[in-house]
């Protein structure tokens, strides 16, 4: 098992699981709120059509994280990407 | 590769596959490009190579002795070199190039760090398949809510499972199998809601009896239900989603033969999360803006026009999959196979296929499209689902949109999906429309298949990307007889403005919905 700091804390996943694979297995659904509701979203489409999955890695904002592959090391910060 | 390619192929799930390996095997050079980290698209998706150990996939998937196939054939073809491999390339835009065709990509196998490159070939398939067609209901905008495909996804390329407790609904047979991968990894799935009645496909008895594999991989899907104790309930829905920060309940209600929900017949059923699919629609986004003609499909889609040999309206783009027609991986295969076949003959290669194996191909096509006819007929959209909605239901998840809006924008005289954009941003947002555009076309125009917006940018690119390649230095751009080549990288990070998705779709007033 090897591990990713997301919001920076350690992450562990699965060689082959993307970003959002290894935040549904740990049990978080949702991991960034809408501009205009303010409502929860995470993962939806999980193929990288919807965009609901938005995270920063590495410090690149709007990501999607169902179509990262989690990398050993890798910094994700969530909450964010939404207003860009 | 280091001599010009024939053809570029841009998708390699079921479709691609198929029509690159018949190219290469009639002796053409051939560029693939997936955005995926395997081969296999959506369907035979599977975990990058290395990691396929670590996450076993191979019970959850159909036709797999296929797909092995078709990954050895490549293989061969890639170290004989012929075969120029690019996964992890997201293709953004393919343009007209002289006389053929320039596909723009960025690769991310580096993610997020993105290096732009361009491929160009006299030829271009696009096999881009297709993704889950969702309508909107009360909460189904709460985490916990997914499509199916997510769900599958999710299980196929990661292993993971997002619930404990689910429930399904939609219409159409892909219900099936994600319901019996979910409780084969253990997943309690409470109840697959199926907006149709079986008896829909008693209505068309010719097209299931001429192909016996899909009926019974149907009856294989459906024993596994009966062994997990999964339920399924004909003609229900489910209609609304509860929860605050995830979803803790669903509402099923029974539907009257026009979808809407039969009074007094909702029930409420907690769950952790749960799945929704309404068929799929066509993935067209480098198509359209290619200027192909498009044609109205049975499912309610527009799909590309395609000859008999799967060409396009525009000399030397061809099609195969679920771009022409939503109708399952089998028969994609073999419009890949078919696809590649013409663009051996209108190359001129020296190895085309024999005309009794072409003759059988199309014979093989036009039985499965008569099912996938069949299949679109018996699981269409409830006339009625909106009768489901409230005025406050999300529709344009991305700019938070709702039913209401939309409402309003079609009293005030918005007549399709286009014109209810310019007036409540429906459609605006960073998805442009991809998940809401099916729903809103649905609820604003009164007839026709719903044709998607063009968009120019198929997938965000940073503007760093494209800066690079304008600059890049002469020499390392492509020409005619490079076939492809990594112009220069590009840290999101350093640049991170984002191209999201230019779009002309300027909501044009001329164009009728029909």
């Amino acid at each position: 098992m090897t591990e990713m700091i997301v919001d920076g804390r350690p992450l562990p996943f699965v060689e082959g699981q993307t970003v959002a694979a290894a935040l549904v297995a740990t049990g978080r659904l949702a991991w960034r709120t809408t501009r205009v509701g303010h409502r929860p979203r995470g993962v939806f489409c999980g193929i990288g059509v919807c965009f609901d999955c938005l995270v920063t890695v590495d410090g690149a904002p709007g990501q999607r994280a169902c179509l990262v592959p989690a990398r050993p090391g890798m910094t994700v910060t969530t909450g964010e990407g939404d207003d860009d | 590769m280091t001599d010009p390619a024939d053809l570029i192929v841009v998708g390699a799930g079921p479709a691609g596959l198929a029509a690159a390996a018949t190219a290469l095997a009639g002796g053409l050079r051939v560029v693939l490009l997936d955005s995926g980290t395997a081969l296999g698209g959506q369907y035979w998706r599977h975990p990058p190579e290395h990691a396929r150990a670590a996450v076993p996939t191979d019970d959850l998937h159909h036709g797999l002795d296929r797909y092995r196939a078709l990954c050895k054939a490549l293989a061969q073809h890639r170290t004989s070199g012929r075969l120029d491999l690019r996964l992890e390339h997201h293709v953004w835009s393919a343009v007209r190039d002289g006389d053929g065709f320039a596909v723009h990509a960025v690769d991310r196998h580096e993610a997020p760090r993105e290096t732009a490159v361009v491929v160009r070939a006299p030829r271009l398939l696009v096999a881009t398949g297709a993704y889950d067609r969702q309508l909107p209901f009360p909460g189904w905008d709460l985490p916990g809510v997914l499509t199916i495909g997510g769900l599958q996804a999710l299980l196929k390329g990661g292993g993971v499972a997002a619930g404990s407790r689910v429930a399904l609904g939609g219409t159409g047979p892909f219900l099936l199998p994600v319901a019996a991968g979910l409780a084969a990894r253990g997943v309690e799935v409470v109840e697959v809601c199926e907006a149709a009645h079986p008896r829909a496909w008693l209505r068309h008895p010719g097209p299931l009896l001429r192909n016996p594999g899909k009926w019974a991989e149907g009856a294989g899907y459906a024993a596994a239900l009966v062994r997990h104790r999964v339920p399924l309930r004909p003609r229900a829905a489910i209609v609304a989603a509860e929860g605050g920060e995830r979803v803790t309940a669903v509402r099923i209600a029974s539907l009257a033969p026009d979808g809407s929900p039969r009074p007094g017949t909702e029930r409420r059923v907690e769950v952790d999360a749960v799945g929704v699919g309404w068929g799929f629609a066509p993935q067209l986004d480098l198509l359209v803006p290619l200027g192909c003609a498009l044609t109205d499909g049975v499912d309610g889609n527009a799909v590309v026009a395609v000859d008999e040999g799967m060409r396009t309206t525009v000399p030397g783009l061809y099609t195969a999959g679920e771009t022409c027609g939503v109708g399952g991986a089998a028969l994609a295969v073999n419009e890949g196979r078919l696809a590649a076949a013409s663009v051996l003959a209108d190359s001129r290669a020296t190895r085309v296929p024999a005309d009794k194996h072409l003759a059988a191909l199309r014979s093989a096509v036009a039985r499965q499209r008569a099912f996938a006819r069949a299949m679109a007929l018996a699981h269409p959209l409830p006339p009625a689902w909106s009768s489901w909605l409230t005025d406050e239901t999300v529709v344009c998840r991305c700019e938070e949109v709702t039913a209401g809006a939309i409402r309003s924008a079609r009293a005030d005289g918005a007549h399709d999906h286009r014109q209810v954009k310019q007036l409540t941003r429906a459609g605006m947002g960073w998805c442009q429309g991809r998940m809401c555009g099916p729903a809103v076309h649905c609820l604003t125009a009164r007839r026709g298949a719903y044709e998607p917006a063009e968009r120019l940018v198929a997938t965000p690119v940073t503007l760093g990307a494209l800066a690079d390649l304008d600059e890049a230095p002469a020499g390392t751009t492509c020409t005619a007889d490079t076939a492809c080549t990594a112009v220069t990288a590009c840290t999101a990070g350093t640049t991170g403005t984002v191209c999201t998705q230019a779009s002309t779709d300027n909501g044009e007033t001329d164009k009728e919905c029909s």
